[in-house]
């Protein structure tokens, strides 16, 4: 079984996983980020790679990775920064980024050196999981790189049923129709949406994101799912910051509360 | 007949094409590839879209035959003149289209991106006929640039936000177009002006723009008893108005299609939107094709003084048909196309876009026999560009 899914498996609930792009707010403040973010309980890392078009993201993400690669962020900086966190952090890592990315630098090649380098998962979100089936399951599973596929309000029942077949992870449900990045609290509609999933009885873990952005959203994701997965608020805290250690820790217990 | 340039089931010309779209919109990208040419082929949905061509755009547009330009290049070239169409461009065929396509499939809310401001005129333009709201997405620096087509959307009623991301130009707009998408699926219909995108908008558009190849072929038969030319060209942002021009004369051989890139300031410059020249294999909003990119796969900024075709990508039938040898590109440069521009206004009293400028410009890199019969694809006059061409000849 892949490594995060047993994570998540063997704590059963409350799950935080926590985005940040990779080269934000500077290009040597991944690691520290990853130390810290392992040290404060956060349970899985999700580690964006910026892409200049993040069709998916709104603006917070988009300027973030704006940032990073004008910081000088690339594949192979990055791959060493997870590398040199691998040396003490055990927490599981996914990365997150476009189909594009992957396509340029060899779907295998980069498998393999995601491997290498100690890289549990990935999410990819412009990636159609009739293309992942045909094309790419194998690989990733040779190379033991869990995938989670997302689903929206709109996905019918049959493509959900796909994405608990192919997620190796878990299911990342996004929380409404939209791009990252929402406030707000969460509506009765979207509560309906989860009760629904939920009384699907799907053989795959659970994980909420989009909008989770405080204790509140946290706390509600956690009593329909997993857990939840948190990005865009993670990088306005991050936006500006000196000490990423300290920022990331009070971050962290914010959320849980 | 193994017509092996139009897509698969799946969206796919060749190795190109496809929909890689995030799950938000998988939903709206799969209604629109089940019902598609099912709704575009109803006797009813035929009759109104013909009767719209004819009686609000204008069509047929005439095929006139270039008397100076003939001269000077040696064979026989006509033009087909999009330029006369309402809105003044070819990109109404498919907004025409589309409007229709949106109202059957109950949308109440219209979006689009626009660059050079065509394809946002003629959208503003079908969404007043239909009484539909209407959104455009331009680059902050087009709108810059075409400042009057801004104005012509804004007095048909349209909401013009400008794209500040990235390059601010057509490639941001179209992002955040299909953020707004995602945003609301439910009751928006995305109407994207060029043969790009995922699955089915290339084949959409490309079916659309098609009545310019199906009247080429009535119109030249007439003129000179032949139904194909020996050429088509046309210039190639996404590749809307050459898939039209080259529709019907995909699968004739005796057709040698030419397609017209952007070189900006020149190909090795820096400075360039000859997109299939400069890119490789990759996606791009949707769909697999050629792009201008890093070898991280970082999306590279094009540059070209033509807003309509400074794009880093191609729609994916072009890829295809580059990449199999069927259509040759060459490459014209802002100075190239400009003088373009110059010479037709003078010697045939037209004054074209500063795209359609470029397959102009590139007829003197092709051998024509005197007997040479060659269209051109004369896709939208220069009123929108008055301002470029002001500036440049005050410079030079
Ligand atoms: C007059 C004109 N020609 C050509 C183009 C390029 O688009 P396409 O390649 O889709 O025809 C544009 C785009 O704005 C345009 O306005």
């Amino acid at each position: 079984m892949n490594r995060i899914r047993q994570i998540i498996e063997a704590k059963g609930k409350e799950i935080l996983n926590v985005y940040f792009t990779a080269g934000y707010p500077t290009l040597d403040s991944i690691v520290p980020i990853i130390k810290s973010l392992e040290d404060s309980g956060a349970d899985i890392i999700e580690l964006g790679m910026p892409y200049s078009d993040p069709l998916a993201d709104g603006v917070t993400i988009q300027q973030s990775s704006e940032q990073a690669l004008a910081n000088g962020l690339n594949l192979k900086n990055l791959f060493e920064s997870i590398a040199e966190a691998r040396k003490t952090c055990t927490i599981p890592i996914i990365m997150m980024g476009y189909f594009n990315q992957l396509l340029q630098y060899g779907i295998e090649d980069f498998l393999k050196l995601a491997h290498h380098n100690g890289v549990d998962g990935m999410i990819i979100p412009d990636l159609p999981m009739e293309i992942y089936k045909r094309d790419y399951q194998a690989l990733f599973a040779q190379y033991n790189i869990g995938m989670s596929f997302l689903i929206t309000p709109m996905t019918s029942d049959d493509r959900i049923h796909l994405a608990d077949d192919l997620s190796d992870a878990f299911i990342y449900m996004v929380s409404q129709s939209s791009i990252t990045g929402k406030k707000g609290d969460i509506s009765n509609q979207q509560r309906k949406y989860f009760e629904r999933i939920n009384n699907m009885k799907l053989k795959s873990p659970i994980l909420i994101g989009f909008g989770i952005h405080d204790n509140a959203t946290y706390r509600t994701a956690c009593n329909y799912s997993h857990g939840a997965i948190i990005g865009s608020a993670f990088i306005r805290a991050l936006k500006d910051s000196k000490d990423v250690t300290s920022i990331t820790k009070s971050f962290v217990s914010d959320i849980r509360g | 007949m193994n017509y092996k340039y139009h897509p698969t089931i799946d969206g796919f010309y060749g190795d190109f094409g496809g929909a890689y779209v995030p799950e938000m919109l998988h939903s709206n990208v799969a209604k629109l590839r089940d019902v598609y040419e099912q709704i575009m082929d109803e006797p009813e949905f035929k009759k109104e879209f013909d009767e719209l061509l004819r009686d609000y755009v204008g069509r047929p547009s005439p095929l006139y035959l270039a008397k100076k330009l003939s001269a000077s290049h040696g064979c026989n070239i006509y033009l087909k003149r999009e330029d006369l169409n309402h809105t003044g461009a070819h990109k109404i065929n498919n907004t025409i289209g589309q409007i229709l396509l949106a109202k059957r499939l109950n949308k109440k809310r219209i979006i689009a991106e626009t660059g050079a401001g065509q394809h946002g005129v003629a959208t503003a333009t079908v969404c007043a006929l239909m009484g539909l709201e209407c959104i455009v997405y331009m680059g902050a620096v087009d709108i810059k640039r075409q400042a009057p087509n801004v104005a012509r959307m804004r007095m048909l009623g349209a909401t013009v936000v400008p794209a500040e991301s990235g390059s601010k130009t057509l490639k941001d707009a179209t992002n955040e177009a299909i953020r707004d998408w995602i945003n609301n699926a439910e009751d928006t219909h995305y109407i994207i002006g060029s043969a790009i995108g995922p699955h089915p908008y290339p084949d959409m558009v490309t079916k659309f723009q098609s009545v310019i190849s199906e009247e080429i072929q009535s119109q030249l038969q007439e003129k000179t008893g032949k139904d194909h030319p020996d050429y088509v060209v046309a210039c190639v942002g996404g590749g809307s108005n050459a898939a039209g021009a080259f529709y019907h004369f995909l699968h004739d051989d005796r057709v040698q299609l030419i397609l017209a890139e952007a070189a900006g300031k020149g190909i090795d410059s820096g400075e360039s939107a000859a997109t299939s020249i400069l890119g490789t294999k990759g996606i791009i909003h949707g769909c697999m094709t050629l792009l201008m990119q890093t070898d991280d796969g970082q999306i590279v900024e094009p540059y070209s003084l033509s807003a309509g075709l400074d794009y880093p990508g191609i729609g994916p039938m072009h890829a295809h048909l580059i990449t199999s040898g069927r259509a040759k590109v060459h490459a014209a440069t802002d100075d190239e196309a400009m003088n373009a521009v110059i010479s037709l206004s003078k010697d045939e009293g037209i004054i074209p876009a500063l795209e359609t400028a470029h397959a102009l410009a590139i007829l003197e890199r092709i051998d024509f026999n005197k007997n040479d019969n060659v269209v051109i694809c004369l896709s939208g006059r220069g009123d929108k560009d008055l301002n470029t061409f002001i500036d440049y000849i005050g410079q030079n």
